[in-house]
């Protein structure tokens, strides 16, 4: 069975349409790219498949391990095993970053039906993936992504879904920001998660990335539609001739 | 609104039962209930109480009761009380109204009116102490209380003191409390009102600071029917002041917060941050006036008020008043009404946090700023815990 399968999915903003007809199958374990260019709809999809009211569905399903994953809260999706790492990880500030990060975890342990762990277990697991992500333990008493560097954030958003273990990702535009060091970090970290059980869905703009995160298979996103899909080859392919090439305007409608 | 005299009259009828041990004491009395008499209750048609309406105080009288007062304090700290010392009244002779005059406001008069009893302290100069000084207040159901505290502080001195309200039942408590801080003195003041959901609350603090003093004090605001709060500081050469507070209201609770931070000499420094946290169909005001005087050269004045509004009945008025006399100064001011953000909740939820829990959680992280200022530990656990429990408690 699928993990997840999309079907003809339609989503506006306030009176804007801009998923015209989305449609995605993701197998346990497949690493998905999606690429296209500005206001192709990526960030709208990602934020989709999470949740985010700010968007209306208007047609189509969304089936996640068998559920109509749209008739879900944000919050039981993450529970039941979907992470968005955040184009733009939000500022919190006056929570610490440790204190939502154990909530956020203990939360979906006791969904799970799995014990709580203890403030011992809890550190050592933390210290354990901040290793991993080379970010300063400092940051876990910071609040949350508040004065954080751009890569800091990003790397946070990495080290967070390191914990959750989540069974589907959804990465969006994580590359973006990044320099090349940084990037290698953050792809680090996603390629220690790759795992039979766990499927990822790459959204981002350029090729870049998906040298450091190879990904099963490729889709172009263009006005609210996957308009080719291909091997990890596609994004090469776009990397040498341009989203021009397959005849998209660059810009979109908007950025 | 009943007339003046109406208002007046069973104040009276208390106040001429009165014994006045000092014949200074009952000069000061008569003079203060003149004035009371004079004026009455204010009303909405006077500017300093446009949004807080104090009618129900006037029609809901209380008999003059006692109030229990606790002070807690280490050496060399003086405590003096009277009753039962008369010689607390000759040590607060000298002070006693002299900052909190009776045209503060008609309340202070009715205080200074019925003023029977006084709690003292004294913290030498040089000194510095240790263990905050901690005064308790505890109101006496069904009566009206007008406690009168007088805290000197030699120059050069350094110490926290802690002023808690507390009650059960319906009553009013009608305080004034005067600070003198001495040149160089260093000063942490914090008032924590924990008032009967029933209770009137109305209090004056005024503050008299010295030269290159440095005075913060924080004003905690959790309950009370109708409260209304006047932080005054009076500030000289180089002295730094910080007045800050938080209030968290509900129901139909009415919350007025008002300062004022006259910078008297130059190079004074004064900081104001106010943050409150409306639910239900809570009111609350803020009125923060600054006063520059033509002398005040190079003071730097900043004022902050933050409010966060869970709910579509809760009301907020706030106002910055500033007077500015000197021309070479930098005042800032600035107000911020809004709502819990919808990403931080997003993001919250996005990660597996109820949306309730994330609701609270962000609730208590806006008033987590001010909480983090208190640098007395004991006082900081408990209204972490305090806090905790009222937006744990909100969720279920």
């Amino acid at each position: 069975m699928s993990l997840l399968e999309i079907k003809n999915l339609h989503a506006k903003v306030g009176e804007r349409e801009i998923l015209k007809g989305v449609d995605l199958v993701v197998n346990p374990g497949e690493v998905h790219a999606i690429m296209g260019p500005n206001g192709s709809g990526k960030s709208t999809l990602a934020q989709v498949l999470a949740g985010r009211e700010l968007y209306v569905v208007t047609g189509g399903e969304v089936i996640y391990e068998g559920q109509d994953l749209l008739a879900m809260s944000p919050e039981d999706r993450a529970r039941a095993g979907i992470f968005l790492a955040f184009q733009y990880p939000v500022e919190i500030p006056g929570v610490s970053n440790m204190y939502f990060l154990k909530a956020a975890l203990n939360t979906i342990r006791k969904s799970r039906g799995e014990e709580e762990l203890d403030a011992f277990d809890f550190l050592n697991l933390v210290k354990e993936k901040m290793k991993l992500m080379e970010m300063d333990q400092a940051l876990l008493n910071r609040p949350v992504n508040t004065g954080f560097s751009g890569g800091e954030k990003k790397r946070n958003e990495i080290f967070q879904m390191a914990v959750l273990e989540p069974r589907l990702a959804i990465l969006d535009e994580t590359d973006s920001g990044l320099d090349i060091d940084a990037l290698r970090t953050v792809a680090g970290g996603v390629n220690a998660l790759r795992d039979p059980q766990r499927s990822m869905i790459v959204v981002t703009h350029y090729q870049r990335l998906l040298n450091y995160i190879v990904p099963d298979f490729v889709h172009v996103l263009s006005e609210g539609r996957i308009v080719k899909s291909g091997g990890k080859e596609l994004a090469l392919e776009l990397e040498e001739s341009g989203y021009a090439g397959l005849g998209i305007d660059d810009e979109g409608e908007a950025a | 609104m009943m007339a003046v005299s109406e208002q007046v009259g069973v104040w009276l009828e208390e106040f001429s039962k009165l014994v006045s041990p000092e014949p200074w004491l009952k000069a000061l009395r008569e003079r203060a209930f003149a004035r009371f008499a004079e004026t009455g209750f204010p009303t909405t048609h006077d500017e300093e109480w446009r949004f807080t309406n104090v009618s129900a105080i006037a029609r809901n009288h209380f008999p003059v009761g006692g109030v229990d007062v606790r002070l807690a304090c280490s050496r060399p700290v003086q405590a003096l009380a009277y009753p039962p010392s008369h010689e607390t009244l000759a040590a607060a002779e000298p002070h006693l109204g002299r900052y909190a005059g009776i045209d503060v406001n008609p309340f202070t008069a009715l205080n200074t009116a019925f003023l029977a009893s006084i709690t003292m302290v004294i913290v030498p100069a040089g000194a510095v102490v240790e263990q905050p000084i901690e005064i308790t207040y505890k109101a006496e159901d069904g009566k009206t209380a007008h406690p009168r505290t007088l805290v000197l502080i030699g120059a050069n001195a350094q110490c926290a003191i802690v002023e808690t309200y507390k009650g059960a039942g319906q009553y009013f408590t009608n305080s004034v409390t005067e600070v003198v801080c001495g040149d160089g003195a260093v000063v942490d003041h914090y008032k924590v009102q924990q008032e009967s959901p029933e209770a009137f609350h109305i209090a004056t603090m005024q503050v008299q600071l010295g030269r290159s003093a440095n005075f913060s004090s924080h004003s905690i605001a959790l309950g009370g029917a109708l409260v209304r709060n006047d932080a005054n500081a009076v500030l000289s050469e180089g002295t730094e002041a910080t007045l800050n507070g938080l209030y968290i209201v509900n129901g139909t609770q009415h919350i007025d917060n008002h300062t004022v931070i006259d910078h008297a000499k130059p190079h004074g420094t004064s900081h104001e941050l106010y943050k409150g946290i409306l639910d239900g169909k809570a009111n609350a005001v803020f009125n923060g006036r600054i006063v520059v005087r033509k002398d005040a050269q190079k003071t730097d004045s900043k004022q902050t008020n933050k409010n966060l509004v869970l709910s579509d009945e809760a009301v907020i008025n706030t106002k910055p008043e500033l007077q500015i006399l000197a021309d070479d100064v930098r005042c800032t001011h600035g107000a911020t009404i809004g709502q819990l953000d919808g990403e931080s909740l997003f993001y919250m939820q996005s990660r597996g946090i109820g949306k309730s829990d994330a609701r609270n959680l962000l609730t208590y992280a806006f008033a987590q700023d001010i909480i983090d200022r208190v640098k007395v530990q004991s006082l900081k656990d408990s209204l972490e815990r305090i806090l905790f429990e009222k937006f744990h408690e909100h969720a279920h």
